[in-house]
């Protein structure tokens, strides 16, 4: 029998066993009390950790569900095969909900004035009725924005999907609440008390796979509303934009035309983690142009049906 | 690196938001752009000075009426700990929010206004946080500097306070004089209350000792979920996963299977793709047994010799979190650590008021944010402690059938 590295004289708990046996209870509740769950994987680092927690959970069973992606035709190619390597490592069923299907068969409207982020909801509302999922997992966290730090780990979406943050279930201990009426579904949050360091150290701690772009590299980027974005031929150089070639990584995974990279000489976790614990402007506020368009953004795209 | 979880109460008059708002820019957790947006919304709305509360009121209708409805979640880390704040909001019509944000804190922590002492508001708070069996408590006398950082104000407020606290259950009490706004005592040291001799409130929440707060006596294992893979590799592996919710699993411990009362004794316990020596509170883990005994979700592992009695007459402080009362006769769906089952209303006894602790047996109900003692009748026996000797066995939501709602939250008694 192997000692146990996490024991300590006192029986305490570090704070990432802490998280991840929380988390891990919470894997094993909807697994248990749901028909039939799904996890939402957008390739971020959020995402991979969540499956890794899901691996942990089940072991050595196989995941009990299936995972969920949209793909919006705008990701960033190194995200997808990171997101191959491990589906077929855990064996686990991949759904791929496609913007540009969704489309082709009329499910949403073909606007191109409407942002690719926006159509991310109905696609993603689409397969989830599609496939009657009842449960989708999200890679949410409470530190990340504001309205996210009042959302439940259970949080419940009505039948249009919405979600009605003045009328939220209360949560208390860890008993959790799964009940549903016809058509309506439940989004978990299973990591919703990790901070971005946390999920950070557990990467490191884990020797978890992430897409490299997260890693220092040289990338050839201009400048668009103060943020670092990739030169790609999906997002067309507007008038005065200066195409230059220099040393980035990305903080967060979205859609490759919003997302931008901040520059970083950060090649090894370590290097992450340390940048991570200085930095001055949160990962999303930094980085992401979704959530820059007003103050309650993240609010008004989540009561819609946003992850 | 540890946890500690930690609850606040108190009103925007008190000067909450701007505590939180100082201990998470003291520590580094505000970050630029929060920062920005926040002084921007400040400088819009005519405010001489930059609104802290503005960080921590996240929806919308919270920031148009200028008050804190529904619990948030903060996190901050100093190099020793993790913390994690449940902002409550303080006011008697918030009390359900603020039962739910106690329910996993390590510590309470109430703020005061210096100039107006105890009030009844701090009072229902102290009640709230000893009704559910937080540990610690931190009596912050707030707006020291508007009182002249007067020992005389402290005093007085730390014998009334003391004096409430015996009627309560509070086994550790600490009472920290700030000032929020200037920063006295919250992470540095006061210069202006050389008579204070007591820890700064950094100082307290980043020491006070909660290793022992945990049961680990008395070995209680949920059963969540059955690990089966029929794959050729695991063919025959059959596990028990769950989280620890008290005492200590070793394998080799003689077992009871409850409600069945069949027994056992631990073969291994698994952590992911390794064995371990040993599981404790909260430890998620794979439990297997020697014996093929029938094991599922909602069954409960214990040791031979102690083991919680199944009982199915539950007698309970609940707090009701919905407008229609509760009512005998009344019958509600329970969640009690991984079991569901149905539960009848057999008698509400008395309706506590929580601002004098006051006893009204006259009542038959218990309206929105009341907490009572009831009695229940349940159709499966509940595998329960008394709340008082552990928080995750002692605990249950009650459940509105037909909204599938969360209507209540019971304390079990014993």
């Amino acid at each position: 029998m192997q000692p146990m590295s996490q024991t300590h004289s006192d029986y305490r708990l570090s704070q990432l066993d802490q998280l991840e046996a929380e988390s891990i209870h919470i894997f094993r509740e909807v697994a248990a009390e749901f028909e039939k769950p799904v996890l939402m994987f957008s390739g971020g680092k959020d995402s991979i950790v969540m499956l890794r927690l899901a691996e942990k959970a089940f072991y050595p069973a196989k995941i009990p569900f299936s995972i969920l992606q949209v793909d919006t035709g705008l990701d960033f190619p190194e995200v997808m095969e990171t997101r191959d390597r491990w589906v077929s490592r855990l064996g686990v069923n991949l759904v791929v909900a496609s913007i540009d299907d969704a489309i082709k068969n009329g499910i949403i409207p073909d606007a191109a004035k409407i942002s690719r982020n926006r159509l991310q909801i109905p696609t993603l509302l689409n397969a989830i009725e599609e496939n009657g999922f009842t449960a989708a997992f999200g890679g949410g966290r409470r530190d990340e924005e504001k309205a996210r730090a009042k959302e439940r780990v259970y949080s419940h979406r009505d039948e249009f999907g919405q979600w009605d943050p003045k009328n939220q279930r209360p949560e208390l201990w860890n008993l959790y609440n799964g009940r549903l009426h016809e058509g309506e579904h439940m989004r978990i949050f299973p990591i919703s008390n990790w901070t971005e360091l946390d999920v950070w150290d557990y990467i490191g701690r884990e020797g978890i796979e992430i897409p490299s772009i997260y890693y220092a590299h040289q990338r050839r980027v201009f400048v668009r509303d103060g943020m670092l974005m990739s030169e790609t031929p999906l997002n067309p150089l507007r008038e005065g934009e200066v195409v230059e070639e220099r040393t980035v990584r990305f903080r967060t995974c979205g859609d490759i035309t919003l997302t931008g990279c901040v520059e970083s000489t950060a090649s090894t976790i370590a290097e992450i983690i340390e940048e991570v614990a200085v930095a001055r402007k949160t990962e999303r506020g930094a980085t992401r142009g979704d959530d820059r368009f007003s103050e309650a953004a993240m609010e008004d795209r989540k009561k819609e049906g946003y992850f | 690196m540890d946890l500690l979880r930690f609850a606040t109460a108190g009103s925007v008059d008190d000067g909450k938001s701007t505590l939180i708002g100082r201990l998470l820019l003291d520590s580094k957790a505000i970050f630029e752009d929060q920062l920005e947006a926040v002084e921007a919304t400040s400088e819009a709305k005519g405010y001489d000075y930059t609104d802290l509360a503005l960080l921590t009121d996240g929806l919308r209708s919270e920031r148009e009426q200028g008050i804190t409805i529904d619990v948030a979640y903060r996190y901050f880390a100093t190099p020793n700990r993790k913390f994690i704040i449940a902002d409550t909001p303080g006011h008697v019509q918030y009390t359900r929010n603020m039962v739910t944000g106690a329910s996993t804190a390590d510590l309470g922590l109430v703020l005061v206004d210096a100039r107006q002492g105890l009030t009844e508001q701090s009072r229902r708070h102290a009640v709230i946080l000893s009704l559910l069996r937080v540990p610690h408590l931190v009596l912050a006398v707030n707006k020291m500097d508007l009182v002249d950082f007067d020992q005389a104000v402290y005093d007085r407020i730390y014998a009334e306070f003391t004096q409430f606290a015996t009627k309560l259950n509070v086994p550790d009490l600490e009472v920290i004089p700030i000032s929020a706004l200037q920063g006295d005592n919250v992470v540095t040291r006061s210069e202006n209350m050389p008579w204070y001799s007591g820890p700064t409130l950094m100082h307290h929440l980043e020491h006070v000792h909660v290793a022992s707060d945990r049961d680990l006596i008395d070995a209680r294992f949920p059963v969540q979920y059955v690990v089966r893979p029929k794959s050729d590799e695991f063919h025959d592996y059959r596990g028990y996963a769950g989280q620890v919710a008290g005492g200590i699993l070793k394998p080799g411990d003689e077992v009871v299977v409850l409600p069945s009362g069949m027994t056992s004794k631990i073969s291994k316990i698994d952590l992911f793709d390794k064995e371990i020596a040993e599981a404790f509170p909260p430890m998620s883990v794979t439990v297997h047994l020697e014996d093929d005994v029938d094991v599922s979700r909602g069954d409960m592992i214990a040791r031979v010799k102690n083991a919680p009695t199944p009982s199915q007459d539950i007698d309970a402080m609940v707090c009701w979190m919905t407008t229609a009362p509760l009512q005998p006769r009344q019958k509600l769906a329970i969640k009690h650590t991984t079991r569901t089952g149905r539960a009848l209303v057999k008698d509400i006894q008395y309706r506590l008021d929580v601002n004098t602790l006051h006893r009204d047996q006259a009542t038959n109900e218990l309206g929105v944010n009341e907490i009572g003692r009831v009695t229940l009748r349940t159709t499966v026996p509940l595998l329960c402690d008394p709340y008082s000797k552990n928080r995750t066995t002692g605990s249950f939501i009650l459940i509105d059938e037909a909204t599938g709602v969360t209507v209540g939250a019971g304390m079990i008694n014993g």
